[in-house]
């Protein structure tokens, strides 16, 4: 089946699901674009971590539909979506510290089942990241923050994947860091990598994106280019930390 | 020491040498260098499911046995040594797997615990099922096959499929399975982050253990052509145990200095009689204070000494 190359990659139709009987999707629907970085913004708790993973087939879902390229893939457990192209780069750290840089790479294209398919994945991951080909034999804990980020995001595109969910990657970087990365994520979105991204660091992470998506209380309150949203004066007071006017007195 | 491509030579060396010294010494040292290369078959199955996949296994000697009764039962009813190998080894690998089952709901001190349990049922079966294993009074006479019937054959016999074992497990260990048995050992949440189904790779941690086990038992029992049940009892796991620790657990190279140091200190040690357990204790001890690695930590460190350019990478603030 050729896909459109303007169908989203990914929508997200009325999906409801929680932990055990809370429930933090209330009907969550949005799509992501095609080689586009989509970034997801909201207060705490509004479910941007639950969605991804209720994509990524982590989380009981009682609702709604999940289409992966024309496909629903509800239900899908994380080694077939690995499989049909999704990959998932969780918040925090989750490399192996005790592994090699290399082992750890290795790790991500355990799923393509064999050593000859796994190992020139391997190869072009150490291409695009020399830092990584520098240090492939170093044990992967002395790596700094950002570079174990970079790591992680190397080791998912070892699957070359559709949709890349990355969550949180600026968490415990320093600024020049999350430059860092959010080049790279642009890089991959220009070499045809879909991305959703889940961020505290929203005005960063919008500036890098093409679109974006406002999450309040598990539904959709706001969808729209990246910079609709920037400019938005609402959505700046409540999410981007726009400037108070502070000489206005207090209301008594 | 941890990267089996670079490894590969010298275990494969270390068979040759042995191969070769073997054929200029007496029968009991030939009998020894036999023992250790049976013992290292073993010992490496235990090594991919508790270096490798971190599941502990106290049961190998079991496995072991099991090759071994299979070999020693058939081999009468004219069925060639081949086929009882493949069967002990198949026996083995399918009690793996249920073996594995309870690792998907327990880990550690309970997992050892589980394994134990099977460790004393195995016992108990080899030795009260005297219908089947002749109990207590063993089985003798088991012949060796053909053309291997010398003491010096049935070594290169040993040390063959020593060699065929290693190269099947350094092929694993490079292949994504081995990578998945590492990430199973680090840990299994972010392992099934990556798509690594951890329960098929537990249950294949055990089965391929354990039927590395059943293949050294095969070849066990026409070494001494007498086996009887107290040979495949706990002490033989514990043994199994130390010598994947001692050589150092993980490592490519472990199981075969670890079952040197099992087969060897005791002979070296033999002149002390009563002390001999005594003093290989206090070696053992102070081998896992010094280096909890094992015998591979020790020589990988002697080797980065002599070699200053291939110390590791140093760490970036």
């Amino acid at each position: 089946m050729a896909t459109d190359p303007n169908a989203p990659v990914l929508v997200m139709e009325g999906v409801v699901g929680g932990y055990g009987r809370m429930t933090i999707l209330n009907g969550l629907s949005f799509s992501v674009a095609r080689a586009t970085i989509t970034t997801i913004i909201g207060p705490n708790g509004a479910g941007k971590s639950t969605a991804f993973k209720a994509i990524f087939g982590l989380l009981n879902l009682s609702a709604g539909r999940i289409i992966l390229e024309g496909k629903d893939v509800r239900g899908f457990s994380p080694a077939a979506l690995i499989g049909e192209g999704v990959c998932y780069v969780p918040q925090g750290r989750n490399i192996f510290p005790e592994l090699s840089v290399q082992d750890n790479l290795e790790l991500g294209g355990v799923a393509l089942g064999t050593t000859k398919a796994m190992r020139p994945r391997v190869e072009e991951a150490l291409d695009r990241f020399p830092i990584l080909r520098q240090k492939a034999r170093a044990q992967a804990s002395t790596l700094s923050g950002g570079q174990q980020k970079l790591l992680e995001i190397a080791r998912g595109l070892i699957a070359h994947p559709k949709l890349m969910l990355i969550d949180e990657p600026s968490i415990g970087l320093s600024p020049l860091m999350v430059k860092d990365v959010f080049a790279t994520l642009q890089k991959l979105r220009d070499q045809g990598v879909s991305i959703l991204m889940v961020e505290q660091n929203a005005r960063s992470a919008l500036e890098i994106s093409d679109n974006g998506i406002v999450l309040e209380t598990g539904r959709t309150r706001l969808v729209g280019t990246a910079q609709s949203i920037l400019n938005d004066p609402r959505i700046a007071k409540l999410f981007l930390g726009a400037e108070v006017d502070l000489e206005t007195p207090a209301s008594p | 020491m941890n990267q089996p491509h670079r490894v590969l030579p010298l275990a494969l060396g270390l068979l040759l040498v042995a191969g070769l010294a073997g054929s200029l010494l007496q029968p009991y040292e030939v009998y020894l260098i036999s023992l250790w290369a049976v013992y290292t078959i073993s010992a490496l199955g235990l090594n991919l499911t508790l270096g490798f996949a971190g599941q502990i296994s106290l049961a190998q000697a079991s496995f072991v046995g099991f090759g071994a009764y299979a070999t020693a039962l058939l081999l009468p009813h004219g069925v060639p040594f081949g086929v009882t190998l493949v069967i002990g080894a198949a026996i083995s690998f399918i009690l793996g797997i249920l073996l594995g089952f309870p690792a998907l709901r327990v880990q550690g001190h309970y997992l050892a615990f589980v394994t134990l349990a099977l460790a004393t049922i195995a016992f108990l079966v080899f030795r009260n099922e005297s219908w089947l294993t002749h109990g207590t009074s063993g089985i003798d006479k088991i012949a060796r096959p053909f053309p291997f019937t010398s003491g010096v054959a049935y070594m290169w016999l040993c040390l063959g499929s020593l060699a065929l074992v290693t190269l099947g497990v350094w092929w694993l260990l490079r292949s994504p399975w081995g990578r998945a048995f590492l990430a199973l050992r680090e840990n299994p949440v972010r392992a099934a982050s990556l798509g690594i189904d951890v329960r098929t790779y537990t249950l294949l941690a055990f089965a391929i253990g354990a039927a590395l086990g059943g293949v050294s038992g095969a070849l066990f029992a026409p070494l001494g052509q007498y086996i009887e049940p107290s040979e495949f009892a706990l002490p033989l796991s514990f043994s199994l145990l130390l010598m994947v620790v001692v050589g150092g657990s993980g490592t490519f190279m472990g199981p075969f200095l670890g079952a040197i140091v099992s087969v060897a200190l005791p002979e070296v040690l033999r002149s002390l009689q009563d002390y001999y357990l005594l003093i290989y204790g206090i070696i053992v001890i102070l081998l896992l204070v010094f280096s909890p690695d094992g015998v591979v930590g020790i020589i990988a460190r002697a080797v980065a000494r002599l070699r200053p350019a291939a110390a590791p990478v140093e760490p970036t603030p």
